[in-house]
């Protein structure tokens, strides 16, 4: 290795060393903190003690906060971005790197990635927020119109106002008229309509109302591996018991009853399985469920007597031909009352993903079905603590479930910047595919939906010693490498999970083409480097 | 917790820690599996692992869709959010809604509108949005409009540095999971011209979904332990209930300490030695939380108080949280508002290096009340740099505080300077504001004083009065005969009679044997002349009544 590969691999590896040290969970580690703490409360204690102070450490260190919290991890937002981030300011500082810049493909945030917000969304966002607006004549009139409708369901006529805890009334009927239209005119009442803080949010406070009993009895929540790591980070938070099923990446990450059986049954050995988490379309995987399947999957919900959650929030971005997204309310209802009427649901969608891409206004819904009505007044009580969810992002929320319709002045506009952005995430999305799939130890599934790919990778022997030997997983160990070297940040596979002994990284599929072409030729001839130098 | 005992736990051990300390149902009984009880007979029979399989199989063929109960229902729920209350949006606001519904569909009432002093939203109430602020908050939505000469120079610079400082320019990518770098840098900026020079690291900010979420976060860090060891936290009587409401859901201690009504709902040291002392019998006291100007009393607390409280925690090893969202709302001759930071850092090292604290501030309240947002921070100090990490790796499993809220509090933060053009229209706006609220604040005293059977402090801070009232014997064995607070009796007939929406002092937490209402005193002062007369006409038809 050169002078530069030394240094860089150094400094990565202590980086990395340090931080999953500090974030590692409890087990194992208590020891090496408590010899730490103790030296550090020697100097403590010689100081305080010399100002008059009781000579003890902190009220709230590591071994006294709430261990859940020690054990939640967040990948997408883990110890790899903390250093893209470092090494973001060191490039500002002029530091030499082999790159100019650091490319964050490790979430999906698509204006980040140079994705340009829908026009008509922005233009009744800034009439909600400047009503004075209103009597400029550069706005279109239905933007106009739109804005005036939201704002006359605020209180005060102002979207500084707190909303209903449930969100604001009207807007949750334009979700379920969205919802109706979407599901071929099955009935959704907003009554079991929730807005949500991103769908995030939604999906936590789910859980939490799920919780309960102790020991054997706690309850035991099934979610996919690979999964998006908001579910593990959520049960870590509330003690509940992970339970994983495996996707089938043989058959392009689909799911498999069969695993869903065993995953099931060896978990009632030590918990109680109340909870199954589906992601359709697939984050990290990128899978598009067929209607089978999601037919299959309500089936064993109701056989198994669990309670379904459905994170659908890529629902408009469906790329693979012969793929198509079905709701699994609308599934759930074509398979008649025996379960339309007993399968208990809740379905998640986010203002996030899909084509408008608008991540920071924290917009989501939650619709709940035949849940027990009791249940519901919990529910709605439990989110009346956090007063509402941010009202611009409930009033983008209705702008997405309620679009300009064709006969109003923005529909051709609106219209053609949706058709663009989803064209060409599907162009990139075969692309990602295309490329990879050429290099000798990357396999790709086809990115059928979603905004990911999930590359299988091949780490020669000597690669995974040396990460082991340095304390590190081994994906961690690649892409931690990859960063210094290339300045691409990716999530490694170890943050979602996989199956013992395969390795894998999430990469999005957003940056604008001709950049993502850079990238994957980047990752490419890493990739050829990186098995070179370790075999 | 120490580190010897966290070591005998096992992993497994540790993840149930949390759930709830002796959880007992309300009803039916003993666990989640009540419920699919009768439906099993055989179950008594089969082996644990069985029961937790649910009904026979056999059955459910037989049947095809055999009754079985929900998976989640009230009895097989989280415990601990079945516990959670709050009573700022309970059953009495859900009446008021439902009684507006009726008003509009024709209904009639002794009423025409259902009016809300229930809660501190203040552009509910009438009052308008800050100009500057949302000049802003438009050109960043919609940025075309930087090239309109109707925005005035100032606010169109602070929205294009808000926007260069968001990924791909725009307010609709995610942020740092700890807030906008540059938003930050203006709080901890904002927070040493407050405190007269205290230095604040930005790095110690962080920016959130409204102050409740912040608070909420800063508890869950500290919970730990179980039984006689499970953490305490000591909150005011009467308190905000997002306090109450969070630790339930945390099945952390609640810890009382009442504040002193005779003495203008004052802090009294006594009484909170008295609450410590009590709670080291039954769990492990570990925070102590402050709300000042105080919800939903209206005090202004002194610096002097400040600073025996700052001295307390230090003493009792008890990390402080300190609420001041209302640190522009203090109207009383006299009263100032003190950061507990300040006071900290004028108390020298010894405290200052040593007392963990934090601080919460809000866009909601003062003089912008901008709730919708959901704009919020809190700075830590002093905090351990390993429980940090941790912090911000808990907030980053919710991505981000919503943009919007950012660039609003990054306003708050950074408002018109002299010599900016907007800067006169924006102090003229913000001055309106607060002497109207400084006006209504005195208003509501004085009138709900000349009330025989009410009595009420001066409202000093916030936007809150929460007065004493006398509830007649007769009334209260009415209420108790129907299973009500006597003081939710008294708020439900008069929304019922005047449409006037209040929230009994029992949401909020009383010494027992005293009854309250909080009410904000935010509607425009002709709304809140008609409603303190319609709540005086009522309470004088109530106590006859009763009589």
């Amino acid at each position: 290795p050169t002078a530069r590969e030394g240094i860089t691999r150094h400094a990565a590896t202590n980086h990395g060393q340090r931080r999953a040290k500090a974030w590692r969970p409890v087990e194992g580690l208590n020891c090496q903190f408590s010899v730490r703490r103790s030296a550090r409360d020697i100097t403590n204690m010689s100081q305080q003690a010399a100002n008059g102070l009781p000579c003890r450490g902190k009220v709230l260190n590591l071994d006294n906060m709430n261990p859940n919290v020690r054990r939640v991890e967040y990948a997408v937002r883990g110890a790899i971005v903390q250093r893209a981030l470092q090494i973001d300011k060191e490039l500002k500082e002029g530091v030499k790197k082999p790159f100019t810049e650091v490319i964050k493909a490790n979430i999906g945030d698509a204006h980040a990635m140079g994705q340009k917000p829908i026009t008509f969304l922005r233009q009744v966002l800034a009439l909600c927020a400047y009503p004075d607006l209103l009597d400029d004549n550069k706005f279109p009139d239905d933007s106009k119109q739109r804005a005036r409708r939201i704002l006359e369901a605020c209180g005060g006529h102002s979207i500084g106002a707190y909303s209903s805890s449930q969100g604001i009334e009207c807007i949750r009927q334009d979700v379920a008229r969205y919802i109706e239209k979407r599901d071929d005119g099955i009935s959704s009442d907003p009554d079991n309509i929730y807005l949500a803080t991103g769908a995030s949010d939604a999906i936590v406070t789910m859980l939490k109302l799920l919780v309960c009993g102790k020991g054997r009895d706690r309850t035991g929540v099934m979610i996919s591996i690979p999964q998006y790591p908001l579910y593990s980070a959520a049960l870590a938070d509330l003690a509940a018991v992970q339970i994983n099923y495996y996707l089938d990446e043989d058959k392009c990450w689909s799911l498999d009853i069969a695993e869903l059986k065993r995953a099931v049954t060896a978990a009632r050995q030590h918990c109680n399985p109340r909870v199954i988490c589906i992601i359709n379309p697939g984050n990290p995987t990128g899978q598009v469920q067929s209607r089978q399947c999601i037919e299959d999957v309500i089936r064993f919900a109701k056989e198994e007597h669990l309670f379904l959650m459905a994170d659908e929030v890529y629902q408009d971005n469906v790329y693979a031909e012969g793929c198509k997204f079905h709701s699994f309310k609308r599934v759930l209802f074509e398979m008649g009352p025996e379960y339309s009427t007993t399968v208990e649901m809740a379905s998640f969608h986010s203002t996030s993903k899909c084509y408008m891409g608008e991540c920071g206004f924290r917009g989501g819904y939650m619709e709940v079905i035949n849940m027990d009505p009791e249940v519901k007044a919990q529910l709605t009580k439990l989110v009346s603590v956090r007063l509402c969810p941010p009202v611009p992002g409930q009033a983008l929320l209705d702008l997405v479930v309620n679009p300009p319709q064709p006969d109003e002045p923005s529909y051709d506009k609106f219209m053609k910047e949706r058709t663009a952005v989803l064209a060409a995430l599907a162009e990139k999305a075969g692309l990602t595919e295309q490329i990879f799939n050429t290099v000798p130890g990357i396999t790709c599934n086809p990115v059928q939906g979603a905004m990911y790919t999930f590359p299988r990778i091949t780490l020669p022997q000597k690669a995974i010693d040396k990460a082991k030997a340095e304390g590190q997983v081994p994906d961690m160990f690649y892409c931690m490498k990859l960063l210094e070297e290339e300045g691409i940040c990716l999530v490694p596979g170890s943050g979602f999970g996989q199956r013992e002994g395969t390795f894998h990284f999430r990469m999005t599929i957003l940056p604008p083409t001709e950049k993502l072409k850079f990238v994957l030729q980047k990752i490419s001839d890493f990739h050829i480097r990186f098995t070179q130098e370790f075999s | 917790m120490s580190a010897t005992r966290m070591q005998w736990l096992s992993p497994r051990n540790l993840r149930l820690l949390n759930p709830g300390r002796n959880e007992s149902l309300r009803r039916g009984g003993s666990g989640c599996r009540s419920l699919t009880l009768p439906l099993s007979p055989g179950r008594a029979l089969s082996g644990p692992s069985a029961t937790r399989r649910g009904l026979p199989k056999e059955k459910m063929t037989e049947n095809r869709a055999p009754p079985r109960a929900k998976v989640l229902t009230i009895d097989t729920m989280n415990p601990t959010v079945r516990k959670v209350e709050y009573a700022v949006r309970g059953p009495i606001v859900q009446r008021a809604l439902e009684l507006e519904r009726e008003l509009s569909e024709g209904m009639k009432k002794p009423f025409v509108e259902v009016i809300k002093a229930n809660i501190g939203d203040a552009h509910a109430m009438g009052q308008q949005p800050i100009t500057f602020f949302r000049q802003v908050l438009a050109l960043c939505s919609y940025p075309e409009l930087l090239n309109d000469s109707t925005f005035p120079e100032d606010a169109k610079s602070r929205a294009r540095r808000i926007l260069q400082s968001c990924g791909g320019n725009s307010m609709g990518s995610y942020s740092a999971s700890q807030g906008i770098d540059a938003v930050r840098q203006d709080v901890a900026r904002y927070i040493e011209r407050r405190d007269g020079g205290v230095p604040c690291d930005p790095d110690n900010v962080y920016l959130t979904t409204g102050a409740s979420d912040g608070i909420v976060t800063m508890l869950k860090l500290l919970v730990c332990g179980e039984g006689a060891t499970r953490t305490g936290v000591m909150i005011s009587i009467p308190q905000y209930p997002l306090y109450s409401a969070a630790l339930a859901e945390l099945a952390a201690v609640q810890v009382n300490y009442y504040l002193n009504e005779e003495k203008c709902w004052s802090m009294d040291l006594g009484e909170l030695q008295r609450s410590l002392e009590e709670a080291r019998r039954h769990c492990n006291p570990r925070a102590l939380c402050v709300i000042n100007p105080g919800n939903p009393t209206g005090q202004v607390q002194s610096r002097q108080c400040i600073e025996d409280v700052i001295r307390f925690a230090a003493k009792e090893r008890l990390f402080l949280m300190a609420d001041e969202v209302y640190q522009d709302n203090v109207y009383a001759d006299g009263c100032q508002f003190h950061s507990f930071k300040k006071v900290l850092f004028d108390m020298g090292p010894e405290y200052s290096d040593a007392v963990e604290l934090a601080s919460f501030h809000s866009t909601s309240k003062c003089y912008m009340g901008e709730c919708g947002f959901r704009g919020g921070y809190m700075e830590i100090i002093n905090m351990d740099e390993e429980v940090k990490a941790q912090l911000t790796k808990l907030v980053s499993v919710r991505l981000c505080p919503p943009v919007p809220g950012q660039a609003l509090m990054d306003l708050v933060v950074n408002p018109p300077q002299p010599g900016e053009p907007s800067h006169d229209k924006f102090i003229k706006e913000r001055t309106a504001t607060l002497s109207a609220l400084a006006e209504k604040a005195e208003l509501t005293e004085q009138v709900l004083n000349t009330v025989p059977g009410i009595s009420c402090n001066p409202v000093q801070g916030a936007m809150y009065s929460f007065p004493r009232i006398t509830i007649p014997e007769k009334a209260v064995k009415e209420a108790t005969d129907k299973g009500q607070q006597p003081d939710m009796f008294y708020c439900m007939k008069l929304l019922e009679e005047t449409g006037i929406c209040l929230v009994p002092g029992s949401g909020f937490g009383q010494r027992e044997g005293t009854h309250h209402f909080r009410m904000t005193i935010l509607p425009p002062k002709d709304k809140l002349t008609i409603l303190l007369n319609k709540v005086k006409e009522f309470h004088q038809r109530f106590t006859q009544q009763y009589s």
